[in-house]
């Protein structure tokens, strides 16, 4: 159960009292407006409750809210997209949206996971979990943005690279490996975004990139919580534990310089305002393609080899 | 070039000392080996052929020529998340190193193999499992950029459970890292060979293991990227015996060889033969042909 969305219900339920009294105080002689205002304070003293320190482990439920803005959602916002399906080998890969779009009037490829919303799309989308094919389509494609000259953008939401009998077959592990040498030489910008759960070389194959943004509640780890308990403990209901530990939030990766910007969510997270967050997040991509598009491209993959060069060296004695 | 003081004993003799006289039992037959057979047999059991995981120093000493110059050897990793479990991680590092004689879980550096210089790196599984963190992140990089300077083709031996957790997200970055390095040397016109060997998994197969111009792996070595248990309770279910080794991945078409231990060295000589005409330095070094085994002429390959 998402402990979020459990800590939610009680402020879900005020708000629904908020607003019937607001509607009966309309239509009736009666002055309620201290009672409203009497819940309006409670609410709101919940809310910081609730939502004004997170901890590692609430992060990643919020990640995984079912109402949080998915891949799609910020496609849907993109002032046009054109889906560009398969990998021309061996299937369209449904876990990995993308094609050519626009992004404030500017051509880009937009490459995005998804996890699905209803139970019918989860299983379609493969709960987001990528396949070989999947990877396979986003380095063809970052090869036709390379080829036309256009920008990539990224939006990350996945637990990770799907671990099944046929990924294997397919060698998923070569699928990840050449997303990523794709990406070390795209000789366009790339702008990747994490919008939830960033799992492990699954997400980082599409986080090669030039600028590196997040989500305020978004997480990125080197594997999910789950896995990792159950890499070290042999024990996954230690997840809590191991999402402490990991060091994954927005805060902690930004220290780290391994993201370069974080994007504030409102009060209770992305999903209680996804139209907001939405445009939010498409305006710090197209802010950071403003400055990217300046660079001239030898210097931009100088720069972007010296960024990952360094990540960690800090830290080696 | 220069012997290190390890190189110099395992040349004189092969076997640690302290387990010179001791038996070991083969973990696929379960046949007990006297440990200088074992050693003499490449660590291959004589009954049933299985390969022994190798320590990084005798993989070395069995490749090269006689030379080794390493690089990054000095660097040591930090605790950059200040971890602790059962133990805090500088403990568990201070244990690794103590247990396996190594700094860290790769050794890199330049050597000549069959008469060709080359930029070696070589993983070991007994050092915190062969994960990658900072540290053979930083080693592996260092390798391909000193590759790429001085020309030389590269070969990295695998194996690797993976990225390590007890460095977060500084050593899944390391895949981004090695693979701008590869992709750099590459680019500079650089040749690339991976040796996967037992076993080769996560972070590191997803990233500079098959980036690779030629990728071989060693007989029978467990080859993938999600391990084998996590598969098992995704699907609840049993995986067949030979799913993800070596000779499944040459089946499916995802690794271009494999090779038994004891052709390894002959068939890396030949391999890098190939790519001598490609790769030919400013020092003139490779106009000088590989010492193989063939009768080519080596006249028309200057």
């Amino acid at each position: 159960m998402n402990v979020i969305v459990e800590r939610e219900k009680g402020l879900l339920e005020l708000e629904q009292r908020i607003a019937e009294l607001k509607s009966q105080a309309a239509q009736q002689p009666v002055d309620m407006t201290a009672e409203i205002e009497g819940l309006e304070a409670k609410y709101a003293q919940i809310q910081r409750d609730i939502f004004g320190q997170m901890s590692p482990w609430q992060r990643v439920n919020m990640a995984r809210h079912p109402k949080r803005p998915l891949g799609s959602d910020y496609l849907a916002a993109l002032d046009v997209f054109d889906e560009l399906h398969g990998d021309r080998h061996f299937r369209d890969d449904h876990a990995i949206v993308a094609g050519f779009a626009k992004l404030k009037g500017r051509r880009v490829m937009a490459i995005a996971q998804d996890k699905g919303r209803d139970t019918k799309e989860k299983v379609r989308r493969n709960f987001g979990m990528p396949a070989p094919e999947g990877y396979r389509k986003v380095n063809r494609l970052v090869r036709l943005a390379a080829h036309l000259r256009i920008p990539v953008i990224t939006f990350i939401d996945t637990s990770g690279a799907d671990p099944g009998i046929g990924s294997e077959e397919r060698a998923q592990a070569e699928a990840i490996a050449q997303s990523l040498y794709e990406l070390a030489d795209a000789r366009g910008p790339i702008v990747a975004t994490i919008i939830g759960e960033g799992g492990s070389g699954g997400a980082l194959a599409l986080g090669l990139a030039d600028r590196v943004l997040m989500l305020e509640h978004a997480v990125y780890s080197v594997a999910s919580p789950e896995g990792a308990a159950a890499i070290l403990w042999g024990d996954a209901a230690r997840a809590e534990e191991a999402a402490t530990r990991l060091k994954l939030t927005s805060d902690d990766l930004l220290q780290f310089g391994i993201v370069d910007e974080v994007i504030p969510e409102p009060i209770g997270g992305a999903h209680r305002d996804a139209v907001g967050t939405v445009a939010r997040v498409l305006a710090a991509v197209d802010r950071a393609l403003d400055e990217l598009v300046q660079i001239p491209v030898d210097e931009l993959r100088d720069r972007r080899y010296r960024k990952f060069r360094r990540i960690g060296s800090g830290t080696i004695s | 070039m220069a012997m290190p003081e390890w190189l110099r004993l395992r040349r004189a003799n092969p076997i640690d000392p302290d387990q010179a006289a001791q038996w070991t039992k083969c973990p696929k037959c379960a046949a007990m080996i006297y440990r200088p057979d074992l050693a003499a047999n490449l660590w291959v059991c004589p009954t049933c052929q299985h390969h022994f995981r190798m320590h990084a120093f005798d993989r070395i000493s069995l490749l090269v020529d006689s030379d080794f110059t390493e690089i990054g050897g000095e660097l040591i990793p930090g605790d950059p998340l200040g971890w602790t479990d059962k133990v805090p991680y500088p403990q568990k590092l201070q244990r690794d190193r103590e247990k396996s004689k190594l700094t860290e879980g790769v050794v890199c550096g330049f050597a000549s193999i069959g008469g060709c210089p080359v930029a070696l790196g070589v993983m070991d599984f007994n050092f915190r499992g062969g994960t990658m963190g900072t540290v053979v992140g930083e080693r592996i990089a260092l390798l391909f950029e000193s590759a790429r300077e001085r020309k030389l083709p590269c070969i990295v031996f695998t194996a690797s459970g993976g990225a390590r957790m007890e460095e977060g997200m500084l050593a899944l970055m390391q895949m981004a890292k090695t693979t701008l390095t590869v992709r750099r040397f590459h680019d500079a016109g650089g040749y690339y060979i991976s040796v996967l060997t037992d076993p080769t998994t996560g972070g590191v197969s997803a990233s500079f293991a098959f980036q690779a111009d030629v990728v071989v792996a060693e007989a029978r070595a467990a080859i993938g990227f999600a391990g084998r248990r996590v598969i098992e309770q995704t699907i609840r279910q049993k995986l067949p015996d030979n799913f993800q080794t070596a000779e499944f991945l040459l089946e499916k078409g995802a690794i271009d060889m494999v090779v038994e231990r004891h052709e390894l060295k002959g068939r890396l000589v030949r391999l890098l033969d190939y790519g001598l005409g490609a790769q030919r330095p400013a020092n003139g070094l490779a106009a000088q042909p590989a010492t193989d085994t063939r009768p080519a002429p080596a006249e028309s390959r200057s």
